[in-house]
């Protein structure tokens, strides 16, 4: 008896020890639940609902398990009945009720899944470089981001500038090995791939650096593969493309290069970048291009698609 | 000459680090002890007549259950090497390839070697005698998959010595997993050594469709099974149906690196996302080929400990085969940040979702077994229990995954690694423990100790906790899957500390459960009765261990619970007496299984290092072994009625 409420006792605090430490615990440091832009709001919202529900879940079943275990468990409890082997009409509440549950969770599920594929709506003055919405073409190489600005023709590596309350259209792409480009702070993560364009919103609150990382294995220094996203003002930004326009160095094609090779290297910025680079070529296709052989780019150098029907990302094979 | 064999010997042995040094001292050494024992103790003919050869579901059921112990102290050591390389930030205890193969090889080794085999273990002993069966329906296959399963296991830990470890994950995706960003052998064991034990799998899946549904006892109706079993059979319709998927997955992906085919390249048009997709159709139903046979463990289990039948034994059955459907149209949930439109998504989260409703209708019928019985705690049972809330845990986060939008910002994140561990420990885990208290005696003859298996499951149930609580909120934090080190200054530290400390106390709670083994093993308590636990389904009615035979007379059932019936004098269960012993016919013992597996290893070796004078000799070996099959007409022998009163009457059973 006296061991059996120790039983219960330790498992009840061992179960709302996590719940505590959420409670306790929603500081800055918890990325996900600390969203800086709308997209990573949106989701945080459906985070919350869902968390409401499943721990009304969760909740359900501990009470129950505990007072079945403490009602049935001890050595001389009453109301032993091996006949009670099954009940039509509880069974169909438990099973109405996850059905109710499951449809209070898809119907937020699916809004805010359509609403991603759109452009969140602006919140600050539109800068002069970027205009209304900034497109920046990431590619992914083992293992650093490569970030170019096709609009203002510029190129950076590990790390991202963008106006912040502008909506920003990162179009993923992978050179070699997949990885997934995620800024916790302001939105889920994307894949990049070799051989399939993809598209991912976000948007930035307010100025401020947030931290982004590959979150999908792609080898040895796969753990260092982090960048960063620094959202500026307006201004700021303009002033930032000038600076970089007149100050920073040409990316040459050896230099090009040179970055596609498997390794890790510190942040970099580049004022013009070749024409080779807006192709996208992944690594099949470099390879191929620098043995003289002609490489079908068709989908590759049109990867905005933003005419296609959900935007999510379009399955475009290169053959 | 010398220097091409040192060249040789260096990129064949794997060198250069003191653990890989030790690792391969302490396998000579067991290697040799094995052998110096076997020689000494005279022991050879035996373990050739009584285990190699055997085609009895008992013993393969034992040697399954020995395998995957084995296997999973090797993928535990590798799980504490990760979290020793994590426990602080930029610690050098693992550099980066090394802890990249160790998480792959802890993936893989964890699902494949260990719950898979463990689960096969615990059904081959416990459904023949569930069903009142002699064997299985095809006892040679069944020793073929077992051995089929033991050899591919070695292959891919014999990664670890020679040639080196697979690096690209256990799902091992493409572009990646290719020859050209991952060139050498590592891949190639993991391709040949999976698919030789999936192979296995596929077949013990087929000879426990075909047991369950031609060896039923007389009168054993399919809504009168046991819930294992039921579970079991489901199991093997998804089994027969997931794993050609990754047969061929994994058979593209070695012609691909080895003959330099395109399937999954990123050049020649190739498609990396296909191995996704083909990955996932397999993997995904995987998780409930091992995780259904469990929630038939835990129904017995807490039938058995509630002292009450099953609540809702219709609604079990049909949860189960609901979950099997659905277990076939969700494999996209693992891949929705890989660019799929919004509606796919969409189908994907909601039929995701709709797997909660059958398992939440399971666990509350679970609740209601026990609500109004007689709970008693022995081992098995807590395991069961535990099982209930930690597992919900599992579920509830797997709910949350399943909303795509917000899946977007788990995935790949240890909020993800935390969900797949509650469900796969506090599912997978608890429930092979659980079944292994439950039927060692049935296996064995005498029971483990309660006292140090209580023992165990409170230190590694509670080690768990600590370890996999906290690891959600570090997903939230930010922190991914398969990194080796992590910078400090990001808030992550103390949570690693704790994850760490969690991890080796499970460690303990495992060491304690081997001691426990060891210990009852000498001092165990002896099951004279053949049914410790007053059970109530067919397995308990025959001796412990079970004759060679496993039932004297076979059984006739007119209910469910039928050993219960019989016991409480309801004319069911094996109190047809009147009935004569009648000569047993039993399958030969075969030496073939083991010797065509071993082929196979030799085959999978050659494979693995592009030897084709060694693959192609093996491959040949084994469709010789299967032609020499063929023409073994004396497969089978009887077992006389003298016999059986003699052996009957050795356990005071004679009737």
């Amino acid at each position: 008896m006296k061991k059996l409420k120790t039983h219960i006792k330790s498992m009840l605090l061992l179960l709302a020890a996590p719940m505590l430490t959420l409670l306790a615990g929603c500081s800055d440091k918890i990325a996900v639940l600390n969203p800086q832009g709308p997209v990573a709001r949106s989701q945080y919202h459906l985070i919350i609902w869902s968390l409401i529900m499943m721990s009304l879940v969760l909740a359900i079943v501990l009470i129950l398990f505990v007072y079945v275990l403490a009602r049935y468990g001890r050595k001389k409890s009453s109301g032993y009945d091996p006949e009670d082997t099954g009940n039509r009409k509880l069974e169909i509440i438990w099973m109405i009720v996850p059905v109710v549950i499951c449809v209070l969770l898809a119907v937020p599920t699916v809004k805010t899944l359509f609403s991603l594929s759109n452009p969140p709506k602006a919140t600050a003055m539109e800068s002069k470089t970027a205009g209304k919405t900034l497109t920046i073409d990431v590619t992914s190489v083992q293992w650093k981001w490569l970030f170019r600005y096709p609009d203002q023709k510029i190129e950076t590596v590990n790390y991202v500038v963008i106006p912040a309350g502008t909506p920003v259209k990162f179009r993923l792409h992978a050179y070699d090995a997949m990885n997934a480009f995620w800024v916790p702070e302001l939105g889920g993560q994307q894949y990049t791939m070799t051989d399939m364009p993809m598209k991912l919103w976000l948007q930035a609150d307010k100025p401020g650096n947030y931290d982004g990382r590959s979150s999908n294995y792609s080898g040895k220094s796969f753990a260092q593969m982090t960048f960063k996203v620094m959202a500026r003002s307006a201004a700021d930004f303009d002033s930032w493309v000038q600076a970089v326009k007149s100050n920073k160095p040409v990316l040459t094609h050896e230099k090009y290069m040179e970055l596609l090779k498997p390794n890790t290297v510190k942040s970099q910025t580049f004022s013009s970048y070749p024409e080779l680079v807006s192709k996208d070529f992944n690594k099949a296709q470099m390879e191929a291009l620098m043995n003289g052989e002609s490489v079908e780019t068709d989908k590759m150098n049109n990867m905005d698609m933003d005419n296609e029907n959900n935007g999510e990302g379009g399955h475009g094979h290169n053959d | 000459m010398i220097d091409s064999i040192k060249s040789f010997m260096g990129w064949f042995f794997v060198t250069g680090d003191p653990m890989i040094y030790g690792a391969d001292a302490s396998i000579a050494l067991a290697s040799i002890g094995i052998v110096a024992v076997l020689t000494y103790f005279k022991k050879w003919k035996w373990l050739w007549e009584e285990w190699l050869t055997s085609v009895d579901h008992k013993k393969i059921g034992i040697m399954y259950i020995i395998a995957a112990l084995l296997m999973l102290f090797r993928g535990g050591v590798d799980a504490l090497m990760m979290r020793t390389q994590l426990t602080l930030p930029n610690m050098h205890f693992l550099d980066a390839e090394h802890y990249n193969q160790v998480f792959t090889t802890h993936g893989t080794i964890m699902i494949i070697f260990v719950a898979m085999p463990f689960i096969f273990g615990l059904m081959n002993i416990a459904v023949p005698l569930q069903i009142g069966a002699r064997d299985v329906a095809y006892p040679f296959l069944n020793a073929l998959s077992f051995w089929l399963f033991f050899v591919g296991a070695m292959l891919f830990n014999l990664s670890f010595v020679i040639g080196g470890s697979p690096d690209a994950g256990w799902s091992s995706y493409a572009p990646y997993a290719g020859a050209e960003m991952n060139p050498g052998v590592g891949q190639n064991y993991y391709l040949l050594g999976v698919q030789i034990s999936g192979i296995g799998s596929l077949a013990t899946g087929i000879n426990f469709l075909v047991t369950i549904l031609k060896m039923r006892a007389p009168g054993m109706t399919l809504f009168k099974m046991p819930m294992f079993t039921w579970s079991i059979l489901i199991t093997s319709v998804i089994v027969v149906f997931a794993f050609p998927a990754f047969t061929v997955a994994l058979a593209l992906m070695t012609i691909d690196r080895l003959f330099g085919a395109h399937f999954f390249t990123i050049a020649a048009g190739g498609s990396p996302m296909l191995w996704a997709n083909l990955f996932w159709f397999w993997g995904h139903p995987e998780v409930y080929i091992v995780l259904l046979p469990v929630f038939g463990i835990f129904s017995e289990v807490i039938a058995t400990f509630a002292h009450k039948t099953l609540f809702g034994y219709a609604v079990m059955v049909w949860s189960m085969v609901a979950i099997s459907l659905l277990s076939f149209i969700t494999w996209l949930h693992h891949f929705f940040t890989m660019g799929n439109t919004a509606p796919v998504n969409a189908f994907f989260s909601i039929s995701t979702m709709l797997i909660a409703i059958p398992t939440g209708v399971k666990i509350f019928n679970w609740l209601f077994t026990l609500n109004k019985g007689r709970i008693q705690f022995t081992t098995p049972m807590l395991w069961a229990l535990a099982f209930i809330p930690n597992f919900t845990i599992g579920g509830v986060t797997g709910v949350m995954l399943a909303m795509a939008p917000a899946d977007y910002q788990y995935h790949n994140s240890y909020f993800l690694v935390a969900h797949f561990h509650s469900t796969l420990i506090a599912g997978t885990v608890f429930g092979i423990f659980c079944g292994l208290h439950y039927w060692w005696p049935k296996m064995f003859g005498y029971l483990l100790d309660e006292t140090k298996g209580k023992w165990s499951f409170w230190i590694f149930m509670i080690s768990f906790n600590i370890c996999f609580m906290p690891m959600y909120f570090l997903g939230l934090m930010g922190m991914t899957r398969r990194m080796y080190t992590y910078p400090a200054g990001l808030g992550w530290t103390p949570i690693n500390v704790v994850m760490t400390i969690g991890a080796f106390g499970m460690g303990a709670g495992f060491i304690l459960m081997a001691y426990n083994i060891i210990w009852s093993a000498m001092h165990g308590k002896k099951d004279a009765t053949g049914d410790p636990w007053n059970g109530r389904t067919l397995e308990w009615a025959t001796a412990s261990p079970a004759a060679e035979y496993n039932f004297a007379r076979i059984p006739h059932v007119s209910e469910r619970d039928p050993f219960i019936a019989a016991k409480e004098g309801r004319k069911s269960g094996n109190a047809a007496s009147v009935q004569r012993y009648a000569p047993i016919h039993m399958p030969n013992n075969t030496g073939i299984p083991v010797i065509m597996a071993l082929l196979m290893f030799v085959a999978g070796f050659g494979c693995v290092f592009e030897w084709y004078w060694m693959a192609i000799p093996g491959a040949i070996g084994v469709i010789a072994c299967m032609i020499a099959r063929s023409f073994v007409y004396n497969d089978h022998y009887y077992i006389s009625v003298e016999e059986i009163k003699r052996t009957e009457s050795a356990t005071g059973r004679l009737s």
